[in-house]
């Protein structure tokens, strides 16, 4: 019985997996060939990374509107927010995303310092971001509204921080990365990469608009 | 010690010498004999030369089925200590009335519950549940390894480090002793100020990184690769539950993450989330946890689900009844799961409509789980049944899991609540659940797929010895706790002054030692089988009639699993293979491509305990110290490109010719 079954194998390798059975003969038993590469889970593995870390976001969300309002006889939205400033600093997070986004069409395009360039010049809105958001967080401690004053205050910078956290934390990698794209060049490897760190770096933006809708235009609204 | 106190406190924090419980005779004695058994096992290792291979091929090692097995380990020994702790309380219970105050004070006794309930869930059964479909699916799907091998090795380090934490709590200041769900205000700093709750917190959340990261890799894994002609409608049960677990893992450990996060901040920062004044809600933490914990119940539950259905067609060699029920009864179980989770807190005060939403979509739950059982009995239903142990296991389940989901149902009904809630029947209905669902589960699935791991079968003789034993333990320590429920006594209590009570917690006392003589059962199993493996030895790969992809490979399989990938035509595709005449390749092996071992994952493990330990006691230079350097690890493991090597063609030749001329001897 040292025979073994034929090798007609009629799928695409990497594809989905399934979904070809017509065209494979019932006696094949195995890939022969050495066809199959099941690759290219990274990008799942990180859109599910990225929305169990959107169900943090949500959990502080449901936070903020559960005790936003439970102002403890401190200060309200109204008292602190300072709308000129913060679209300042949203503005800064959007160009931040654009120019992201030249960064990876750069990319597609191989063009190596123009990438580092683009990238470059995203860090800098998103250390404008993070900068202003500390500025505004001194000058609420400095006017005693603090995280301890009162639950509104506590869910106010648990949740505007945390936002904050990540996108100081999307600085750490990019310049990783930029290191890594300097040292490597564009290979697939940091291609990949940047792949992620782009949906990482957009993903925060739409927390973001959330942030500015629901805490800061809503909260003056009142 | 210094003169200084404020250096102290910068070097030490809140770490002084009274913290080491040199005053409790019971925790000097645990010290003393772990430390023996630690330095003989240390001595041993030494001894043997171990260290080398146990570095090489385990520790770094990203092979699914090395980490599968480590997590099983790590299961089974923190079951001991959980099981201690158990033993400890029903001693306690038995004894102390009236004027006996029993051997543990209040303060030792609450830390021992929530201890036990801490580990029993987070390190016994998520580690069980982890390891299990960490050996399994890559094998049932015909792939070489999960999607992304390093995560894996990273995960199950950061599960020990959790696992480490809660145990240092032992012998280096204290434990929580808020119950297993730390709810504020108890846990909040005015209530408990010592490190206790700094403990549970940091070792969750260690464990928790490590539970999110496994359950996206193994999503990834089931989704991605697959081997080809496995359609979702053609993947094995158990992967089926596996996916859905995964899936609820994704979709609920943030939200623990979250709401502990927030309960660190309440503690560490002053904030107000959780506490009674400046606006906080402590209600929101009991949501916020139990939107977590009610999916971890199926979280648990559904793999213990899937372990059945294989065992169940197998053992009864017929195909499973209903497979298409079975999958969609498992996805709705896996929807509904988060639609449950007020039923926990009825007496919060939410309202009659509230609480009748939830009660319902709680009783709707049975359905999909009783359509479960039924398909089971069907595929038992004139099949040729072998009682082998998983087999075994999987009738008590059944029995054993029906009368706990009645009392679950009990408990569904929100005004029944009000009268059981905090009771021992709830005590009684959960260990129903989790012990014979959960646990019997495991124990079934490690039974079935031991000789897959190690090459040899479990001795029979005493699995069923153990078996019996946890069944009837269970059965006699848990029914007086309905009783005592019933008449109303509440759970966490350290002292009765009825003496007529004394009886049931006697019977539930002897309850647990038969359940421990199931427990060292279990461990002589353990070591029989290995002085017998010789004629336990499966030089087959397929000892029990399997119908699976696992099975089709040899045991244990090899680091590549399969020299070349299958392909699937049916659901039960080893059977499958069997019946239509499959030959096993003999020729035209190639080289075949595998990921490197690292040992980031274990130094990234060990820094994040110390990261804990110097958060818990607030030693903030070390805190700083210790997270620039997990930083600094983590951003070099990605500087490593070189992380893949492909193992030569003529090694496999190698490899499949030892289990060519195996299968030749048996014939």
């Amino acid at each position: 019985m040292a025979t073994h079954a034929t090798p007609a194998m009629n799928f695409e390798p990497g594809r989905n997996p399934g979904v070809t059975i017509p065209q494979v003969d019932p006696t094949t038993f195995y890939d022969a060939k050495g066809e199959h590469h099941p690759e290219g889970s990274t990008m799942l593995g990180f859109w599910l990374y990225l929305m169990s870390d959107c169900l943090i976001f949500a959990a502080l969300f449901a936070t903020y509107a559960v005790v936003g309002r439970n102002y403890a006889a401190g200060p309200s939205p109204k008292d602190l927010f300072d709308l000129p400033l913060v679209a300042l600093n949203t503005s800064m997070l959007l160009f931040s995303s654009i120019t992201y986004g030249f960064a990876m069409l750069e990319m597609e395009k191989g063009d190596l310092s123009r990438v580092q360039i683009w990238l470059a010049v995203t860090g800098l809105f998103g250390l404008a971001f993070v900068g202003l958001e500390l500025y505004e967080f001194h000058h609420l401690i400095h006017e005693g509204a603090t995280p301890q004053r009162s639950a509104f205050l506590s869910a106010f910078f648990t949740l505007v921080g945390t936002h904050g956290l990540h996108v100081s934390l999307g600085i750490v990698w990019l310049v990783t990365l930029m290191a890594q794209v300097h040292k490597r060049g564009l290979v697939p490897e940091n291609k990949r990469r940047l792949l992620c760190l782009s949906m990482f770096w957009h993903f925060l933006d739409v927390i973001w608009i959330g942030v500015f809708t629901f805490v800061y235009l809503m909260g003056v609204l009142q | 010690m210094f003169s200084n106190p404020d250096l102290q406190k910068l070097l030490f924090g809140r770490l002084t010498l009274d913290a080491v419980p040199l005053h409790e005779p019971i925790l000097l004695i645990t010290f003393a004999m772990v430390g023996l058994g630690g330095v003989a096992v240390l001595g041993a290792l030494t001894y043997f030369r171990l260290w080398g291979p146990l570095w090489r091929d385990w520790f770094t090692s990203v092979d699914h089925k090395k980490i599968g097995i480590m997590y099983i380990v790590l299961a089974l020994v923190m079951l001991l200590r959980g099981f201690a702790d158990a033993l400890m309380m029903r001693a306690q219970q038995a004894m102390a009335f009236g004027p006996n105050e029993g051997y543990l004070p209040p303060h030792h006794y609450d830390q021992i519950f929530t201890a036990h309930g801490v580990i029993m869930i987070f390190f016994v059964a998520m580690p069980l549940v982890t390891g299990l479909m960490n050996f399994v699916v890559p094998l049932q799907i015909g792939a070489r390894d999960v999607a992304f091998p390093f995560l894996n090795n990273f995960s199950f380090w950061m599960t020990v480090s959790g696992a480490v934490t809660v145990m240092a709590s032992l012998f280096v200041g204290e434990f929580a002793r808020t119950g297993w769900l730390a709810y504020p205000p108890l846990s909040g700093p005015a209530m408990s100020p010592g490190v206790g709750v700094d403990y549970y917190i940091w070792a969750l959340q260690i464990a928790g990184i490590g539970t999110l990261l496994s359950g996206i890799n193994l999503i990834a894994t089931i989704v991605k690769m697959r081997a080809p002609g496995m359609t979702m409608m053609k993947m094995p049960v158990f992967t089926w539950t596996a996916l859905c677990t995964n899936i609820l893992i994704v979709a609920a450990f943030p939200i623990l993450t979250a709401v502990l996060a927030l309960l660190s901040l309440d503690r560490y920062v002053g904030t107000h989330f959780f506490s009674n004044d400046l606006g906080g809600n402590p209600m929101m933490y009991v949501n916020l946890v139990w939107i977590w914990g009610h999916p971890e119940v199926y979280i648990l539950i559904l793999p213990a689900f899937g372990v059945f259905s294989e065992i169940v067609s197998t053992f009864s060699s017929k195909r499973l009844f209903g497979y298409a029920s079975m999958v969609y009864a498992t996805v709705v179980i896996t929807i509904l799961s988060y639609l449950v989770w007020l039923h926990h807190f009825f007496t919060m005060g939410s309202g009659s409509s509230v609480n009748s939403f939830f009660g319902i979509t709680t009783m709707i739950i049975s359905i999909p789980t009783g359509a479960k059982i039924f398909n089971w009995l069907f595929t038992m239903y004139k099949g040729r049944i072998r009682f082998e142990v998983p087999m075994l296991w999987t009738v008590g389940f059944m029995v054993t899991f029906v009368i706990g989901g009645m009392t679950g149902v009990l408990l569904a009904v929100p005004p029944a609540d009000f009268v059981l809630h905090n009771s021992l029947f709830l005590i009684a209905h959960f260990h129903n659940v989790i012990i014979g669902g959960v646990l019997f589960g495991m124990l079934a699935g490690i039974t079935y797929w031991f000789p897959k791991a190690f090459g040899f079968k479990l001795d029979d003789f005493w699995g069923k010895v153990s078996f019996w034993f946890w069944l009837t333990g269970f059965w006699v320590a848990f029914m007086p706790l309905y009783v005592l429920g019933l008449m109303g006594v509440t759970r966490r209590v350290q002292h009765f002054d009825d003496p007529s009570l004394q009886i049931w917690f006697i019977i539930a006392a002897f309850g647990a030692v038969l359940i421990l003589c199931g427990i060292a059962s279990f461990a002589i199993t353990l070591v029989v089988s290995v002085l017998r493996r010789e004629q336990l030895r499966d030089t087959t790969g397929d000892p029990w009639g399997g119908r699976t992809l696992e099975w089709a490979t040899s045991s244990p399989p090899p680091d590549y699993n399969f020299a070349f990938t299958p392909v699937i035509h049916d659901h039960d595709a080893w059977w499958d293979m069997k019946k239509r005449g499959y030959a096993r390749p003999m020729q035209g092996f190639q080289a075949i491509h595998m990921p490197k071992s690292t040992a980031a994952g274990i130094i990234l493990g060990v820094l994040s305990i110390v990261f804990a330990f110097a958060m818990i006691w607030y030693i903030w230079w070390l805190a700083a110290f210790s997270f620039a350097a997990i930083a600094v690890v983590a951003i070099g493991h990605t500087f490593n490109y070189n992380r893949d090597f492909y193992i030569p063609a003529d090694e496999v030749v190698r490899t499949e010719g030892q289990r060519t001329a195996l299968l030749a001897e048996r014939v």
